[in-house]
């Protein structure tokens, strides 16, 4: 199965498979269903990341410099927890600009200079260059591991000559592919969604081959990561391997590198267009932010054991970076190393893929359009379309860039391991954080800034990483890095001013930020910006402010015809009248266009050509200026005070209502009170004046009637003794009603049996009831009854209760039940009786002051008589009973049908 | 709570987890647990991975559930 052909075979079948998922995801797009409008596609495109460095490298680094390999994820994923912040603005601007590439980026914010955009894509070339030699590198190794085991790859290698090396047809190959796919429309259109969808597959299969590697290795090659860990522990050699002191630099090469991966995961070319040009939707950032950092983690929760493993075991005379193949190999393995050998293609392909476009991109945008359009000769010669030009500009781009990498690779490449060429890309790459990332909040940040900032880091970037490496590799005389240039001790490549003990990462990234930031901000402070730069810099620095979004910049003058004819010529007539569908073209050519078809004709003309460029071209035709400064920020101004004023207003109508609805609330419990106290001093009164009424009338009888006979004048000299008596205690009803609501209430709680204390009671009522003909039944279910409670007023509530269900038990046949029983940890005393009962809705407000049920006799509808009561009793009950902790209601007779009031009193504490 | 309040709690939330996650992934916390274990194994990289783990979990928790806190 290790033949070359069936390699072969299922390596182009791969990469069919790719140009077949492209093609799909290119179509879909077409209609208008986007295979990645989703954020999961989304963060798998972001894990372009992880290239073949990641996944061969990283089982080398950790065999050679312990856990400092996992800095290279830690830092992206501090950057993707700052995306809410960062990433966002970025995107924010990349899509109201229109731009097509770092190098677009950075020129844009500073005046859209197109010398900036030049220089950026210039370093872009020569540093990631070796880059993408890298994975070509990692292509034809892994390719040689796989077909050649158990002979080492190395040797093979050197035997291949030119057109039978593999990296050469991969690299052809991919470039057709990216010809395909990332150079197949102009109009505006600087997304590819068919390139995104084969990238955020490639992710996937890279990820299960190398889980799938990491699984056999832990579980079959050894019996868990126990087993292997512990024979790692006995093995003295490997004892140190995972410690600190393994990391290149110590704790300053863990910070330097941590930074390193953190500035580079945003300023990578091939990151920049994942992250920022090709997202789709900025929501989708937000679940990338934690998915993206998960990936990581998966793809590299095995490099330890793996790498471990591979020091263990004697996997032949194979480099670390090959363990990933070796391990599988060695267990006598075919179809799991040919996985792996897929895995490491997918990571390889999709980081070349990504980055090539990308620098293509930057290549025709940034260095050859801007030369084009300066030539006379070119200008004249235009009138033709020149959409094909730039296709052909940016195709011919493609492959130069990528034989550019092969031959890095066929001349320089064999003395580098993976990791280190990786690491030089990351540091040129950093060298374009500041003027991006001070450019995105600092307003002041000026081009000449920029650039001489960006000259310098980049240059010492060349004299402490690039030129040492090229010296190691032969073509340098390797005396300057040992002694320093002209011999100059200070000048030492690794040691620049006597910094020595560094590594030489995070030694390169000190000076070189030092240079470009200091530079930068220096130079920034001393120079003028041109108009046009003020104007982008306050663009930039308030991407997030919503004003800015749909506001038309330009108020320069030209006719629509002009501006149709300018990107017909350049994006061509199909692209021009998608682009121009909106505006009514049905009116004349020669009317002027309105500001916003300029604005839109530029931002198309810069989704294709980049901004610098796409100004020039606006500007051949317009007449005017685009809006200064000073117009940017009356209208940043307007609408930043406009949304405060907005705020502050909503704030204040907010509490307002809050306040109105409080006062409403106030006022009508104020009522509610007034109407209270009134009724309730009526109803004293009445109650009050009721007994007096019928007193005065019997004394009047007695006063006047001097000839009654005597035992006339005993009955009504009881009668005014029995109202007397109801008077006194109407009126100590009343105060102890006045005490409890007033909480003056005295009570003298102590320890009492409650079976006795109602024995008791019973026995006080017992007679009245008799006499009234109301059966008395008592059900005492508990021996005692310990509670806490004042005994004459429990004694009260007891005989109010059975006094109450006597007076409203039935008229023919009164009975009444009191039942005592233990309910958890309280007591209930309920008494029940046969009369009406009380409806639902009246449950409650028979514990209201003076409220009266009116007795309905069974037989007639009508009210019978004087309510009897004063109203009184049961409130006064439930105020003692829930001073003494219980709780007094009304529920449904569960014996007696009619009504059952239910007295509850927690137990006494032992 | 409006809009422009909440997101504004997320984002203070959020940096207060960036500036943990420095912090843990930084030297003198990274030196505490660069020792090794009785095996003679160092504790780092495990560390590392929980660390990162615990990380990931919050700004997941952080990015999906913002809708939901008051």
């Amino acid at each position: 199965m290790r033949t070359d052909p069936v390699v072969l075979t299922v390596a182009f079948g791969y990469l069919a498979l790719l140009f077949v998922i492209a093609a799909w995801g290119d179509r879909r797009a077409e209609k208008g269903r986007s295979v990645i409008g989703s954020p999961t596609v989304y963060a798998l495109s972001i894990a372009v990341y992880c290239t073949a460095w990641t996944f061969y490298g990283s089982v080398g680094r950790a065999a050679e410099s312990g856990p400092s390999f996992l800095l290279i994820y830690l830092g992206p994923t501090l950057a993707m927890l700052m995306a809410p912040f960062m990433i966002r603005k970025m995107v924010r601007i990349a899509s109201t600009q229109r731009i097509t590439s770092i190098a677009d980026f950075i020129s844009a914010r500073y005046g859209k200079s197109s010398s900036l955009g030049a220089l950026v894509a210039l370093i872009a070339l020569i540093g990631i260059t070796p880059y993408i030699a890298l994975q070509l590198k990692a292509i034809t190794l892994s390719h040689a591991v796989l077909v050649n085991y158990p002979e080492a790859a190395e040797f093979q290698l050197a035997d291949e000559s030119f057109w039978v090396d593999k990296s050469f047809w991969v690299a052809l190959v991919l470039a057709v592919f990216i010809i395909l796919f990332g150079t197949r429309h102009l109009d505006a259109s600087e997304r590819h969604e068919g390139m995104v969808a084969a990238i955020a597959f490639e992710s996937l299969v890279k990820l299960v081959a190398f889980l799938t590697v990491g699984v056999f290795v832990v579980f079959v090659m050894f019996n868990g990561p126990m087993d292997l860990f512990s024979q790692v522990a006995d093995s003295p050699r490997l004892v140190g391997a995972l410690g600190l002191d393994a990391v290149p630099g110590g704790a300053t090469g863990w910070v330097g590198t941590l930074v390193l991966a953190f500035l580079a995961f945003l300023t990578l070319p091939r990151q920049f267009q994942v992250l920022v040009v090709e997202n789709v939707d900025e929501r989708h950032l937000r679940r990338a932010s934690w998915l993206f950092p998960l990936y990581l983690v998966a793809i590299n929760l095995f490099v330890i054991p793996i790498a471990m493993a591979g020091m263990l075991l004697p996997v032949g005379n194979s480099d670390p970076d090959s363990f990933v193949l070796t391990l599988p190999l060695s267990a006598g393995l075919e179809g799991i190393p040919l996985l792996v050998f897929i895995g490491g293609l997918s990571a390889a392909t999709g980081m070349v893929i990504v980055e090539t476009i990308a620098l293509s991109t930057m290549v025709s945008n940034q260095l050859v359009m801007p030369l084009l359009l300066r030539s006379k000769r070119l200008q004249l010669s235009s009138q033709g379309e020149l959409a094909g030009w730039l296709l052909g500009i940016r195709r011919v781009a493609i492959v130069l860039i990528l034989l550019l990498g092969y031959l890095y690779h066929a001349l320089i490449g064999d003395s580098y391991s993976l990791v280190t060429i990786g690491l030089v890309s990351f540091a040129a790459a950093a060298q374009f954080a500041p003027a991006l990332l001070i450019g995105m909040y600092w307003r002041g940040a000026t081009r000449l800034g920029a650039s001489l900032g960006l000259i310098a880091g980049f240059l010492i970037w060349v004299y402490t990483l690039l030129l040492p490496g090229f010296a190691q590799s032969g073509w340098l005389n390797p005396g300057f890095v040992e002694q320093g240039l002209w011999g100059l001790g200070w000048l030492r490549p690794y040691a620049l001013f006597g910094l020595e003990g560094w590594d030489i990462y995070s030694h390169s990234l000190l000076w070189s930020m030092l240079a470009n930031v200091g530079i930068l901000v220096g130079v920034s402070l001393f120079t003028r910006q041109s108009p046009l730069e003020q104007t982008q810099a306050a663009l930039f620095t308030n991407a997030m402010n919503p004003g800015l979004q749909h506001t038309s910049l330009w108020r320069g003058q030209t006719t629509r015809g002009e501006l149709q004819s300018l990107l017909s010529r350049y994006l061509g007539a199909n692209a021009t009248a998608r682009i121009l569908a909106d505006q009514k073209s049905s009116r004349d050519n020669s009317d002027p266009a309105p500001p916003a078809m300029i604005a839109r004709a530029e931002q198309a003309l810069s989704g294709a050509l980049g901004s610098a460029s796409a100004r020039v071209l606006i500007n051949s035709v317009v007449r005017g200026e685009a809006l200064d400064l000073e117009s940017i920020l009356s209208i940043l101004d307007t609408t930043s005070q406009t949304l405060e004023y907005n705020r502050r207003l909503e704030q204040k109508s907010n509490e307002l209502a809050k306040i109105g609805e409080e006062l409403r609330a106030a006022n009508e419990r104020l009522r509610e009170l007034d109407r209270l106290k009134d009724e309730f001093v009526a109803m004293v009164s009445h109650e009050l004046r009721t007994p007096l009424t019928s007193i005065r009338a019997f004394a009047e009888i007695l006063r006047d009637g001097k000839d009654l006979p005597e035992d006339k004048r005993t009955h009504f000299l009881e009668v005014v003794v029995l109202e007397s008596q109801r008077l006194s205690r109407l009126i100590e009803e009343i105060l102890d009603l006045a005490r409890l609501e007033s909480g003056r209430l005295t009570l003298t709680p102590q320890q009492l049996d409650l079976v006795s204390l109602t024995r008791h009671s019973v026995d006080a009522v017992h007679r009245l009831q008799e006499d009234r003909g109301v059966t008395l039944q008592v059900d005492i279910e508990v021996d005692e009854a310990p509670v806490i409670g004042d005994p004459d007023r429990l004694e009260q509530v007891i005989i109010n209760l059975l006094d109450n269900a006597g007076k409203f038990a039935d008229d023919d046949d009164p009975q009444v039940r009191l039942l005592l029983t233990r309910h958890e940890q309280h007591y209930r005393l309920s008494v029940e009786d046969n009369g009406p009962g009380i409806a639902e809705e009246e449950r409650e407000r028979v514990f209201e002051k003076f409220h009266q049920i009116k007795r309905l006799s069974s037989s007639a509808g009508k009210a019978k008589g004087r309510p009897r009561g004063s109203g009184l009793g049961l409130p006064i009950s439930r105020g003692i009973v829930v001073h003494l902790g219980g709780r007094l209601w009304v529920e449904d007779a569960p014996q007696l049908q009619g009504a059952c009031l239910v007295m509850e009193l927690p137990q006494a504490p032992e | 709570m409006n809009e422009s309040r909440r997101e504004a709690r997320t984002h203070a939330r959020l940096i207060a987890l960036i500036c943990l996650a420095v912090l843990f992934f930084s030297p003198p916390l990274v030196l505490i647990f660069d020792r090794p274990a009785a095996q003679g194994l160092s504790w780092l990289p495990l560390y590392l991975f929980v660390i990162w783990l615990i990380v990931i979990g919050l700004a997941a928790w952080l990015m999906e559930h913002r809708q939901e806190d008051s």
